[in-house]
């Protein structure tokens, strides 16, 4: 989000094209932008940590109905999801090198192919969403998960009011992180124009390197997600 | 003394005198900070005023001063938190054998219910020099039961117990206000303390008693069936709750939870969060079945089983199938509790 | 704010007030000084709305019964009056004004870091406060500030989910003027001036941004978690539906206590400049008061649950987190020692901005003294949710927060506007304040201690509580006009008052070797600094009210 603002494009200076007016040095402007988005991470961090200390709270109290809850969400397509994500943070390291070595169209491609396996996420996300809305595992007046069976206790039910708190904390978790992705694409898109139009260098490529940052974050989120909620309690 | 100050409050209980000695400490020792921080800013402002041609004169810092002046209030803040945990514990730590009182609060007012039975909406009468501990809960939101007289306070949540205590130390009529914000009429969530002498209490508690708390409680454990899987002996399909109250019990997830008012209470509303070890989950909730009212009278009721029977050990079940539905086997059981009883 | 000097002058140097004039050149300003005055402008407005509903509060509660307004009304007033202060007001008032204007200037930058995301964070702010406003105009709130599940999520028919958006942006907007600052800290500093020659006016913002940084973030989710159960009827904190308001509670607090230091740490910066232009001294102890603000943010951090001691947690966790609180009250007692032991030897002025210094001294030692009574476990049963909470956090938030701020307004003033005030009329309205402020806050702590609770509209049952009511709305009549009065004259001195020098009070720091009103980048060349902070043995007295200035 804030890396859009980072980088002037309107400034004539005589030394260097991409300075903004009040930075001395290219190089204190690149590690401004640098640790404004690793500050700016910090921040999503706690933006985060909210949640997963509501969920552990909770997966504490209420772990049979937490572990019947995430039996019943997809892992193969949380796996799929994960292996894409890693695929994609691949390719957003592989952008940055091209355009540290002047690489065009490695970096256009690379950076379209970031894109294409974040829409894929998303896409996978979609899928998962419609079934649960299918299945009526959307919190709301909607709900029903009556009768659904705690993983190795044979006999006992889930309790429907705690397997929706579960399944509060996984949209609202899951939901925030694909917002981030939405946003994340965004940047890439902003990047990719730029890349388009030849304005990077190998002096000058802040922009794909802390868009690569907040990428790599999104991804990280996504590590942390996929055990806590798709894999409570499963055994092979 | 303090009684005849107009801005003090009455003191009333045990820990009044407690929390009002703490308060007195502080007062004098924050005054004399106070005093002493203006006494030296009053002082310096005075005496270092400006005066053409003097200049100030630089001075770094001390760090043997700055030591001094950590040090020196570090160890007066830890007696002030040492006093003020020990008269918290004593707050927080109901005697064992003090009467239980159970209150249960909605927007916006306060019922009462002695163990004897008495009822009471906004006003609670408690005899001099007895330990009175109170059980609450709340219908809707949180509400706070707050003696000013007594220097007592404890939030009232719904869905669980909270409890504080006190003991009287004057007859007299003191306020009950609702402490934390609950909504529309929260200033209105005010009533009575009627504290009385012994032989009084006892004449206002013969008047409109019908019959113990624990009483109403066993009628609701019968009505409801409890008893045809708890029962006294060793075969029910529920664990026997003779003794059970205040004593470890193992979970079937491994953890070892006491048996205390808040887990009597979760078992009734909850029955499968916390499920004794050895027992197939087959009760079913009560939650919305029974008022908050009831609950309160049917841990009375556990709890009087508990008290007069010694506890049993580790428990052994013979439980057998599940039953197709839960309401045919209650019927049936119920049957054949009665002469297990 | 465009200036029309009536005094005649000579050819007016280019500032970062007259290089351009229209309503675009303000609005879609990056200028970090710019900026700094629409946060004026709007804190401005915010602070005068929130203080007509405490006047309204104060007086329903002249008279026992609930006769003024509706039992609803009132808890409406309350509850916009706390969200409008602490979101609208304290939370931006030093950091986004003064710290906006100061920081890049102190540090000899030309801008902040990211001066678009600045703007943005003031359009974050504006919208925020405006669906605030709408909120308000059209219902309101009736939770308190505080929100507290069950009540707000399942009860109450308010509009929380309005408000609660409301709040998420401002939030954002204070994340990110903590972002630039401290990026602006860490990157922009000029060329000498190192951690330990920055001024403790810098230090102080740099605690408070790492609070906003570390700790808006999680009152946003626990506001869309609110906002979530509250529009679909899910169970998060209700505990009908399987959930637990205590974790509202811990989510809550684990921001809102931080950001009672989000509000004071930046007026303790304030003080310490003002106390050291005005006794001529360096600061006394300067790295144990630096250090000791970046103590109180991270300590800040670990005393929240100091506000739930009767809320049904445990005991021991109760011990903990007193004892942190005890903790968290040693560096501000440190500051307080060398506040008082930098007047020593001092020459020491009496201009307005040191009056505000000492009224700030006295009010937030009796504040803070009356935290020792709250933390201490035993008093806090007793007291809390009182009107002894309600004065110990005003004499901090108000006594403390605004009187540094009001202090930093006057001192840089001449700075900001080129211009003086009335000197008389900034100390008479000094003396009004601290007077004022008094009056209405003292009787609520013995109120407190009587035992009568905070958030009640009608006391009928208890009117042994008038007297110190009366006195208590008294004493608000006169703080309002304490308040009013500055907005007057300063508003008064940019059009009448007389042209300020470069550097009025002779202070040191970097702000003050530029001119007055500072040009756009802030300095015509980047200062390199070879000077200590605070070299007040190197400059004369100030005499603001002598200097006639050519420009």
């Amino acid at each position: 989000m804030p890396d859009s603002t980072l980088v002037g494009l309107h400034h004539e200076e005589e030394h260097h094209p991409e300075l903004l007016h009040h930075f001395a040095t290219a190089e204190q402007q690149r590690d401004a932008a640098s640790l404004g988005m690793w500050v700016f991470l910090g921040t999503e961090v706690m933006f985060f940590g909210g949640l997963f200390c509501a969920y552990l709270v909770y997966r504490h109290w209420y772990f049979p109905d937490f572990a019947a809850a995430s039996k019943s969400i997809d892992a193969t397509m949380g796996a799929t999801n994960t292996a894409v994500l890693i695929c994609s943070s691949l390719t957003v390291v592989l952008a940055l090198w091209a355009a540290q070595t002047a690489r065009r169209t490695l970096l256009i491609g690379s950076l379209i192919l970031t894109m294409l396996l974040g829409v894929t996420f998303l896409g996978i996300k979609g899928k998962e969403y419609k079934d649960k809305f299918e299945e009526h595992h959307v919190p709301g007046a909607s709900f029903s998960f009556s009768g659904v069976p705690v993983p190795g206790h044979p006999g006992q039910y889930a309790n429907p009011r705690h397997a929706q708190i579960f399944f509060t904390l996984y949209f609202v978790m899951t939901g925030l992180h694909a917002l981030h992705m939405i946003i994340g694409l965004g940047i890439f898109s902003w990047l990719l124009t730029m890349a388009w139009k030849g304005r990077f260098t190998p002096e000058y490529h802040t922009p794909i390197e802390i868009g690569g940052l907040y990428w790599h974050f999104v991804d990280i989120i996504w590590i942390y997600l996929f055990p806590l909620l798709y894999l409570i309690d499963r055994h092979p | 003394m303090l009684n005849n100050f107009p801005l003090w409050p009455e003191q009333a209980s045990t820990l009044a005198h407690h929390v009002d000695a703490l308060y007195i400490f502080l007062l004098i020792i924050c005054g004399m900070m106070t005093l002493l921080v203006f006494a030296f800013l009053i002082f310096f402002a005075a005496r270092f005023r400006y005066r053409p041609g003097v200049r100030s004169e630089q001075i770094e810092g001390s760090t043997a001063l700055e030591v001094t002046w950590s040090v020196i209030p570090f160890l007066i803040f830890m007696a002030i938190f040492v006093w003020g945990a020990l008269v918290y514990f004593q707050e927080r730590t109901p005697p064992a054998d003090a009467t239980e009182v159970y209150v249960v609060a909605k927007q916006w007012m306060w019922k009462v219910e002695h163990a004897e039975g008495q009822r009471e909406i906004n006003e609670l009468h408690v005899p001099v020099g007895r330990d009175v501990k109170l059980i609450m809960t709340s219908q809707d939101v949180i509400h706070s039961f707050y003696i000013p007289a007594f220097r007592i306070k404890q939030d009232v949540l719904p869905g669980r117990y909270t409890v504080e205590w006190f003991r009287a130390t004057k007859p007299g009529v003191y306020h009950l206000f609702c402490a934390e914000y609950c909504g529309t009429q929260h200033s209105g969530m005010v009533g009575s303390i009627v504290v009385q002498q012994p032989a009084q209490y006892e004449a206002w508690m013969n008047g409109a008693s019908t019959g113990p708390l624990s009483a109403s409680g066993e009628k609701i454990f019968a009505e409801l069936g409890c008893a045809t899987c708890h029962r006294s002996d060793m075969q029910g399909r529920g664990p026997n709750l003779q003794g059970v109250y205040g004593k470890p019990v193992q979970l079937d997830d491994g953890r070892t939870v006491t048996a205390d008012e808040n887990y009597l209470r979760e078992c009734i509303l909850d029955p499968g969060s916390k499920r004794v070890k050895g027992f197939q989950p087959i009760m079913p909730t009560f939650q919305g079945l029974v008022s908050e009212e009831q609950v309160n009278a049917l841990v009375a009721y556990i709890k009087s089983i508990s008290t007069g029977k010694p506890a049993d050990g580790a428990k052994t079940s013979a439980s057998t199938a599940l039953p197709q539905s839960p309401a045919g086997v209650w019927q049936k059981a119920q049957a054949n509790g009665s002469q297990g009883q | 704010m465009k200036m029309s000097p009536a005094i005649p002058q000579p050819v007016e140097r280019e500032n970062y007030l007259n290089k351009e004039y229209g309503v675009w050149s303000w609005l879609l300003t990056t200028d970090h000084k710019r900026i700094a005055l629409l946060y004026l402008v709007s804190i401005t407005f915010f602070f005068f709305i929130g203080g007509f509903f405490a006047l309204l509060i104060r007086l329903e509660l002249l008279t026992p019964a609930g006769d003024l307004v509706q039992a609803d009304t009132y808890n409406k007033l309350f509850t916009m009056h706390g969200m409008i202060m602490v979101f609208f007001f304290l939370i931006p008032s030093i950091p986004a004004v003064l710290g906006n204007f100061l920081v890049p200037l102190m540090v000899g930058a030309k801008d902040l870091a990211f001066p678009r995301i600045n703007l943005l964070s003031w359009y974050l702010y504006i919208i925020g406060g405006a669906l605030m406003l709408h909120c308000v105009l059209t219902g309101g709130v009736d939770t308190g500030w505080t929100f507290y599940a069950p009540f707000s999520t399942s009860f109450t028919n308010t509009k929380i989910v309005e408000a609660g958006i409301a709040i998420f942006i401002a939030g954002f907007s204070s994340i990110l003027t903590g972002l630039n600052f401290v990026v602006t800290i860490h990157r922009m500093r000029a060329p000498g001036m190192t951690w330990s020659r920055l001024p403790l006016f810098i230090w102080a913002h740099y605690a408070t941004s790492i609070i906003q940084l570390l700790g808006t973030p999680v009152i946003a989710v626990t506001i869309v978690l609110v906002a979530a159960e509250r529009a679909l009827h899910l169970g998060i904190f209700d505990p009908k539906l399987g959930g637990d308001p205590l974790l509202f509670q811990h989510l809550f607090w684990f921001y809102s206590h931080p950001a009672v230091y989000i509000m004071i740490l930046p007026a303790m910066g304030v003080i310490t400049e003002i106390i050291a232009c005005f006794a001529r001294k360096r600061i006394f102890g300067y790295s144990f008061v630096a250090f000791s603000s970046i103590a109180i943010a991270v300590f800040g951090f670990l005393v929240w649950a100091h506000h739930m001691f009767v809320a049904g947690i445990s005991v021991y966790s109760a011990l903990v987190f007193s004892f942190l609180s005890y903790a968290v009250a040693l560096p501000s007692a440190v500051k307080v020692f060398n506040w008082t032991a930098t007047l020593y030897k001092g020459s020491i002025h009496y201009d307005a901005p040191m009056l505000y210094a000492f009224g700030f001294l006295g009010l937030f030692t009796m504040g803070g003294l009356t935290g020792l009574f709250l933390a201490a476990l035993g008093i806090d049963v007793h007291v809390t949710d009182t009107y002894f909470v309600v004065a110990h956090f005003h004499y901090i938030m108000v006594g403390g927060a605004v009187m540094g701020y009001l202090g930093g307004m006057h001192f840089w003033w001449p700075k900001i506007s080129g211009r003086l005030y009335p000197e008389g009329w900034a100390r008479l309205a000094a003396l009004i304040v601290f007077i004022g402020f008094n009056l209405t806050f003292f009787p609520q702590f013995v109120l407190g201690y009587m035992g009568m609770p905070r958030r009640y509209y009608d006391y009928s049952h208890m009117p042994e509580f008038q007297v110190l009511n009366v006195l208590s709305t008294a004493g608000s009549t006169v703080l309002g006009i304490g308040y009013l009065l500055p907005m007057v004259y300063f508003l008064w001195s940019m059009r009448y008052g007389k042209p300020a020098s470069d550097n009025p009070w002779n202070a040191a720091g970097l702000e003050w070797k530029t001119t007055s009103p500072p040009p756009t980048f802030n300095f015509d060349e980047e200062p390199v600094v070879t000077w200590e902070a605070y070299n007040y043995d190197e400059l004369d007295a100030p005499h603001p009210q002598e200097v006639p200035v050519a420009r």
